[in-house]
């Protein structure tokens, strides 16, 4: 009998890439399931996978999304529903937030790979050699006077590496935790957008102003993978990312400063509502795959307290997929290997989709209001940011356009019918 | 004569009805090829069609149209297009007419160094972009960068610093060897007894590059400028590579304006307005050019 193939779309973050490298184990335990893998970047990852499902092309069996995907696909009926799960796979372990964020009506959508919220790298050695003591939650303040302190550019050394490429998924969701730090919200409860505010304006002048004299140059072209690089070589004083780097800033194969990491919560400002953002990657079974048992077979591993266990032992415990089973933080082993862990549910804890501003906002999620616009939407803001961050516009410019943009998008969406 | 004449019409027109009918399926599958693509964009441009949305396309008459000329990115869009297209040109032309003229003098290794010349054109332009973008422009480990920090200045972020001047040098680099190709070949044609004859009549260097070398190459720096325009117009994979359109719009062309509205906002009627606009400016572009690379082309005769 001829193999199944089941086609994976995914993104090229490290555990991603990891759990290509292990598909052999998979393909070992399943002889008549062929894997075949398309590794994209983020960004082009949400392309190919969005114009394929929305056109029911069925290019692909697994598809990787997240808690922004996961429930608005999932309502559309795209999306395979997540039930008779096997007696072993123990859904009861995931955290319930993380579930929470990729069911929409009590259905679930898609099984965790793993969940992050973002959080506060910085150099203790620094640090200590500056005088400098980092606060358990810092404010945005403080990172910028820390920033100042560290920032040696002769020496090769950067006071912050902060997202700056364009993209929702990229520079936006860091400065929507910003923003939300700073007291701001994307709309108000009419479906408003609110960049012409004050809170805005201080968020955005703040974030061009820290990133674009105290980062590394070439900020603007920076997302996640390229700012890993550079703190792993030791150019940076302080990051503030996923909670899921942290795996890889402590790991002494890739990462120069491995045991000279020291971690915080992600800043706040007026407020530390929605400071940290709140994110899972999921894979989640397209109704146009024509290998839907395959496939669910596949997902099911690749989420199972199993897989945790294939990686530990070929990885090192520390490089478990984080933030999506308990039973992971009871593992006393897992604690002491992982020095990032405590930290990453605290941040996991904190952050909640449903009130993630200070003022009330018609929209869930944290980094992202959940509705089909935004993502069209944040690119283009996104885009202006970036814009605003290289000095090819000015702050005033960017949130001016920013309005118009979002104003437009909402208008064509039909949100302000008479 | 007179009896000829009729059967000889009568045949020639038996003839012409026939080899219309020969080429007439090829002819019909080219218009289908043409008219179909074409009408389903017109028809995609009148809807409401977002792949978010699905099922729900209602027409919406020019809305589509309206919001991509005033999307933000579109006075952008076209402004860069513009500026783009043009100063490739007159970088490649005026490069061009220069270099070949020096190598078109005889030298030692002349062979080679024509090769090295040409060589850029056949790298596939994201492949040329990367290596800029990685190996040359990159502010942290560029060989630019390298050379600047050797001298003691600090390294320039080229593409936020000034990414149109980047793109355009990236795109020029690819395409002023098509220039020098063409102009070389039509220098090799040049009369040289011509050219001894005005030397012996006095006339300097310069005189002969005026009045004999330049109108010579008049056409083949016409043909330069024609066909750079058309591919120049819709260029795509050095911006999507190095800038992805940014920042902010310093690097959004139309194409590159049109793809990030069906593929990145998923608006396929917007980008589908935007597409016909498009069309409609190239063809304007077209009918100038024609206009007079034609003009230069019957002159000459």
């Amino acid at each position: 009998m001829a193999a199944t193939k089941v086609t994976i779309g995914t993104v090229n973050n490290g555990d991603m890439i990891r759990m290509q490298g292990l598909s052999d184990a998979f393909e070992a335990e399943y002889p008549n399931i062929d894997l075949d893998w398309v590794v994209l970047e983020e960004n082009v990852l949400r392309q190919r996978l969005t114009t394929d499902i929305a056109t029911g092309g069925g290019q692909f069996d697994v598809m990787t999304i997240g808690m922004y995907e996961a429930p608005i696909w999932g309502e559309k009926g795209w999306l395979t529903v997540m039930d008779d799960l096997p007696e072993d796979y123990d859904k009861e372990d995931i955290f319930p937030s993380v579930l929470g964020g990729l069911s929409k009506n009590g259905k679930l959508y898609a099984l965790p790979f793993y969940a992050e919220s973002s959080m506060t790298y910085y150099r203790k050695d620094l640090f200590e050699k500056n005088g400098l003591t980092m606060p358990a939650q810092p404010t945005w303040e403080q990172m910028k006077s820390f920033a100042k302190t560290l920032h040696k550019p002769d020496e090769g050394q950067y006071g912050v590496c902060l997202r700056g490429k364009a993209g929702w998924g990229e520079n936006m969701a860091l400065i929507t935790t910003i923003a939300n730090a700073f007291g701001a919200r994307w709309f108000d409860e009419e479906w408003k957008p609110e960049f012409t505010g004050p809170e805005w304006k201080d968020a955005l002048t703040f974030y061009v102003d820290l990133l674009g004299n105290y980062g590394p140059p070439g900020a603007s072209s920076n997302g996640f993978n390229e700012n890993l690089a550079l703190f792993n070589s030791g150019k940076c004083g302080l990051w503030v990312d996923a909670t899921v780097a942290g795996a890889f800033v402590t790991d002494e194969s890739q990462s120069k400063v491995a045991d000279k990491v020291g971690f915080a919560l992600a800043p706040s400002q007026k407020t530390d509502k929605g400071a940290g953002w709140l994110w899972s990657w999921a894979l989640a079974i397209p109704v146009s795959s024509d290998a839907k048992e395959a496939a669910k077979t596949f997902i099911t591993w690749a989420t199972s307290k199993q897989y945790s266990a294939l990686v530990a032992e070929t990885t090192g415990i520390a490089t478990t997929p984080p933030g999506t089973r308990a039973s992971t933080y009871d593992n006393a082993e897992y604690l002491a290997a992982a020095p990032f862990a405590a930290k990453t549910l605290e941040s996991m804890d904190r952050a909640d989709p449903n009130d993630a501003t200070l003022k009330p906002a018609p929209y869930v999620g944290v980094q992202f209001a959940a509705i089909p616009e935004f993502q069209a939407i944040a690119t283009q803001v996104g885009k202006l940011f970036s814009g605003a961050l290289a000095g090819s516009m000015s702050t005033e410019q960017a949130l001016m356009g920013a309005q118009s943009i979002t104003t437009r998008e909402m208008t064509r969406a039909r949100y302000y019918s008479k | 004569m007179q009896d000829t004449a009729p059967t000889a019409g009568g045949v020639s027109k038996q003839k012409a009805r026939v080899s219309r009918l020969m080429v007439s399926p090829s002819v019909l599958l080219l218009l289908l090829w043409m008219v179909v693509p074409l009408s389903m964009t017109i028809y995609f441009s009148l809807i409401r069609y977002n792949l978010l949305y699905p099922g729900e396309n209602e027409y919406v008459g020019l809305e589509n149209f309206r919001f991509f000329v005033t999307d933000l990115g579109f006075m952008a869009g076209m402004t860069n297009t513009l500026l783009l297209v043009g100063s490739v040109l007159l970088i490649t032309v005026v490069f061009g007419v220069l270099i070949s003229l020096l190598i078109n003098l005889a030298f030692w290794g002349q062979g080679i160094v024509r090769i090295l010349l040409i060589s850029p054109f056949f790298i596939m332009p994201t492949v040329n972009a990367l290596v800029w973008k990685n190996l040359l422009l990159h502010p942290v480990s560029g060989v630019f960068a390298a050379i600047w920090q050797f001298f003691g200045a600090q390294p320039i972020d080229w593409f936020s610093e000034f990414p149109l001047f980047s793109i355009i040098m990236i795109v020029s680099w690819q395409w002023l060897p098509f220039a020098i190709l063409l102009l070389m070949t039509a220098l090799q044609s040049l009369d040289q007894e011509q050219q001894e004859a005005a030397r012996l009549d006095g006339a300097g260097p310069w005189a002969l590059f005026w009045h004999l070398t330049l109108p010579h190459l008049a056409r083949p720096i016409a043909v330069v400028v024609m066909i750079e325009t058309i591919f120049l117009l819709s260029l795509f994979a050095e911006i999507f590579t190095t800038t992805g359109g940014g920042p902010g719009y310093e690097t959004t062309n139309l194409a590159y304006l049109i793809y990030s509205q069906a593929l990145l906002q998923f608006d396929v009627g917007l980008a589908s307005a935007g597409g016909l606009i498009a069309v409609i400016l190239a063809n304007i572009a077209a009918f100038f050019l024609v206009r007079v690379v034609g003009k230069s082309l019957t002159d000459k005769q």
